[in-house]
This record gives structure tokens, C-alpha cells and sequence, in this order.
């Protein structure tokens, strides 16, 4: 079963009804038994950074989400979910993420050209840049919708797949059992079905 | 790179699409739930759901539709059409919305903008705005197109930027329905005054229009139109792969 983590923030049932339309099982839910049971993660999210960790760290969720992950557990953070792994965000101040994947959320607008819009909104394409489980039913240059104005820098080698706006854009991060989406799977057609399946099929300790 | 959109329209009036000309002179088309899984399985790159129903039981069935496609149709959903007041917001998010459009409640309201983006974020607050030319003015309309607010268009949409709104639609009452193309001067004038994405509605008739508009207003980030997908006059997967070629950047579907 896969825990996809109600913290309060975002709509999560588009997460669950993709998971349900491709027969996996699913759970929308804040309680802490059912996350500590759960084989997988997801861990959604929209909204700002700052507000969100708060919200996560309510009833140390937070905590129990790192351990699950340190422990083997297959992860997913989807757009700001994805932003709450690295080490520290930007974005209205400075916070501190749950530090599952080097590196820092900043924003789009200091580092692309004044023409192009922020957000970052619509269809984008994935380059691979390196093998990641979950682009194996999908091929370079497939599309994927987002909708973010921070980006993960400094990520190195857990930058699997990227996709260009002014600079490269973080798509799909992976470090061991935690992967990370900067746009949204959910909402991105049968694109984003295959990368959902494909994350269904991780192999986990749990 | 990033790609334009093509957004089609699905107006539901006791659930059932329909399409007018002029606002005027509605026709049936088909079942809304079909509707929007044909064009999630040809290449849509979002659907708009505009609930034109006035009565409660329409406004019940409207609720159950947009449920049901939410359950089987996996691209960005905006809903519009009787929104108010937050709690639409809550009552249409809740059925699967993604965005949701504000039009005549804004203009009755403008701290609705506010208030929706301050609860649900910029990106979920699409401004949709009708506009017309009025003694040589873009003049805002309310009510589907039928009240000239006296409001000027420019100024409104620069404010609705300002107070949160993500995304922009721009109608043009002069061009929908004749399908002779976008009305080019009137996206041109707002595209000065905004920087958010805008969508264009109103006027398209064929894919060359299309074409026409992506390149006369490089700041427009989607078209979108109803009838002539509906009916299959341009049809959505053809536009799409015409557009490619054209060299506008277009997502587009791998053949299964």
C-alpha cells in the first residue's frame, strides 16, 4: 500500500485516482500507523515552502516520513513535496528541508531570462541524463506538466532527468529509495502514468 | 522547451456540453464525461470545464461530472462558471478541479482574487475576463458577456495580476463565434500589461489561426476554443501535429 501523506496542503486526490486507475492500492491519510505500515510513500504538495514544512513537521510527521526513507522505504515527494527533500529552500526567507538529497530549492527568477514567465507552467520535455527506475516506461523528450517557481541546485548526480527553461530544471531526482518529481506526474497523461506505474514497481525494505 | 497548449472548452449546461455563437443560440453536443476522455486520449493539454447551469440540480449534476472525469482523466482541469465566493473554490477543488476560473465573481468582488490566492496558491486562480471594444476602448463584460462593467480591460487585468491571479483567459466578444481568427490586437495590448500565461479565447475557425497566433503574440501561452473541436472542424490531434511543424513547440503524443 502506498501512503500518499495528507499534511494539509494540495490536492491529493488526483494522486490517489491515478494510483487507483492503474490498480494500485492507496491510501490518502495523516495517520501515523498507517504511514508506518505503508510499503511506499508519496509525499504531495503545492503551496510555499515554508508554510508546508511547518504543516509537515505537525505531529512529527516530518520525523517519521525521514525515518520510513533512512529505513528503505521507497519515497516520492511530487513538486513541492520533491522541494521539501533537499537540504534548504529559498523561497521567502530560508528553511531548512528534510536534507533526504544534497542540495538547495532557489528561485527560478534570479536565474532565467526576464522573457521567460514564473511560473514555470505547461508541458515541458525530460532529458535523461542518467538510468533512474522511474523513466523506464517513458522515453526522452516525453513530455510533463509543472507548475513551480523554485528549482533544486546543487543536486548532482541525483539529477536523473531535466527539462529546459532558461536553465536546466531539476525534472526527476533520485538518491537510493528517495525520488523526487518537480512536476506533476498526476496531471501529466499517460506520461506521468508510466513514471506513477514505474514508482509502483520500486523494490523497497520496508 | 517549454510548449504552447491547446485548451478545449467544455461548456455543460444539465450535463450536457453545449456551444453557442455569440453566447447566444446554444446546440447540444455530447456527454461531458466522454468529451473530455476523447480529448485526454488525443493530445488536450488541459480541459476547461465551464458549468453554465443556473439551477441547483444542474449545478448537482455538473458536480458528479466533473468527479467522474476526475477519476479517469489525468491533464490539468479548470473549472469555471458560478464561482463566487471561496467556498466554490473548496466545492469544485474538492471534486478534482485543479484551477478554478473567476469571472463575473470577481468582477463583483474583486478581493476574491485575493483571497483564493492567498488559500490555494497564484497557480490555482485563473483570471478569465470577456472583453469588448467600446468607443475605441477594451472594455470589460460581466454575465457571459452581456454587461459592459465600464471597466477597462487593461487595467483590469493588470490588477487581477497584482492581487494573484496565475493565469490569464482573454475572450473577445468581437471575434467568438466567427472564426476568422484571434482578435490579435486585443491579446497583443493585454500581453503589454501582464506577465502571467494567457490564454486565448474566441475566434479560432481553423488551424492556421492558430499558427497566426502563437507567432503575431509570442507572449500568448495557450489557445482555446470549443465548437470547432467539438464538431470536429479542426480537429485536435491534426492541429497539434500541424503546429509542430510549423515550428511552434507542441507536445505531442507517442503513438502507443
Amino acid at each position: 500500500m502506498i501512503a500518499i501523506i495528507d499534511y494539509g496542503v494540495g490536492n491529493l486526490y488526483s494522486i490517489s485516482h491515478s494510483l487507483s486507475f492503474l490498480g494500485i492500492e492507496n491510501q490518502v491519510t495523516r495517520d501515523r500507523d498507517q504511514v508506518l505500515r505503508a510499503d511506499k510513500l508519496i509525499l504531495p504538495g503545492v503551496g510555499a515552502f515554508g508554510d508546508a514544512r511547518k504543516k509537515l513537521s505537525e505531529g512529527g510527521m516530518d520525523a517519521l516520513v525521514v525515518q520510513k526513507a533512512q529505513a528503505g522505504t521507497p519515497l516520492l515527494g511530487i513538486c513541492l513535496g520533491m522541494q521539501l527533500l533537499f537540504q534548504k529552500s529559498y523561497e521567502y526567507g530560508e528553511h531548512q528541508g528534510l536534507s533526504l538529497i544534497p542540495g538547495e530549492v532557489c528561485p527560478l527568477q534570479e536565474d532565467i531570462s526576464p522573457a521567460l514567465k514564473v511560473p514555470h507552467i505547461g508541458w515541458n520535455g525530460l532529458r535523461f541524463l542518467r538510468p533512474c527506475p522511474l523513466t523506464r516506461y517513458i522515453q526522452e523528450g516525453d513530455s510533463v506538466y509543472y507548475v513551480h517557481s523554485f528549482y533544486a541546485k546543487g543536486a548532482g548526480e541525483a539529477v536523473k532527468a531535466v527539462s529546459e527553461y532558461g536553465v536546466q530544471v531539476p525534472g526527476l531526482v533520485q538518491r537510493g529509495n528517495v525520488f523526487g518529481a518537480q512536476f506533476h506526474p498526476e496531471k501529466s497523461g499517460p506520461v506521468g502514468l508510466k513514471i506513477l506505474k514505474a514508482f509502483g514497481e520500486v523494490e523497497g525494505a520496508c | 522547451m517549454i510548449a504552447k497548449r491547446i485548451i478545449p472548452c467544455l461548456d455543460v449546461k444539465n450535463g450536457r456540453v453545449v456551444k453557442g455563437t455569440n453566447f447566444e443560440g446554444i446546440q447540444d453536443v455530447a456527454d461531458p464525461v466522454d468529451m473530455a476522455k476523447y480529448y485526454n486520449g488525443t493530445g488536450a493539454d488541459e480541459l476547461v470545464f465551464y458549468d453554465i447551469t443556473a439551477s441547483f440540480e444542474g449545478r448537482a449534476l455538473f458536480t458528479d461530472i466533473l468527479k467522474r472525469t476526475a477519476a479517469q482523466v489525468f491533464i490539468p482541469l479548470t473549472v469555471g462558471g458560478g464561482i463566487r465566493d471561496v467556498d466554490d473554490f473548496e466545492r469544485v477543488l474538492s471534486c478534482g478541479a485543479d484551477k478554478v476560473s473567476v469571472n463575473s465573481g470577481a468582477i463583483a468582488d474583486p478581493t476574491l482574487i485575493d483571497r483564493a490566492a492567498r488559500r490555494y496558491g497564484d497557480q490555482c486562480v485563473v483570471l478569465s475576463m470577456d472583453v469588448k471594444r467600446v468607443n475605441g476602448q477594451f472594455r470589460l463584460f460581466a454575465k457571459g458577456g452581456r454587461v459592459d462593467t465600464g471597466i477597462d480591460a487593461l487595467q483590469w487585468a493588470h490588477d487581477g495580476q497584482e492581487r494573484g491571479a496565475g493565469e490569464l483567459v482573454v475572450n473577445s466578444i468581437d471575434t467568438d463565434g466567427v472564426k476568422q481568427g484571434f482578435d490579435l490586437e486585443m491579446l497583443s495590448a493585454v500581453a503589454e500589461r501582464v506577465t502571467i500565461p494567457i490564454i486565448a479565447s474566441g475566434g479560432a475557425g481553423k488551424k492556421e489561426d492558430f499558427k497566426t497566433l502563437f507567432e503575431a503574440v509570442p507572449q500568448v501561452d495557450a489557445g482555446l476554443a470549443a465548437s470547432i473541436f467539438h464538431r470536429r472542424e479542426v480537429p485536435l490531434p491534426a492541429l497539434k501535429e500541424y503546429l509542430a511543424g510549423q515550428g511552434i513547440p507542441m507536445r505531442i503524443l507517442r503513438e502507443e
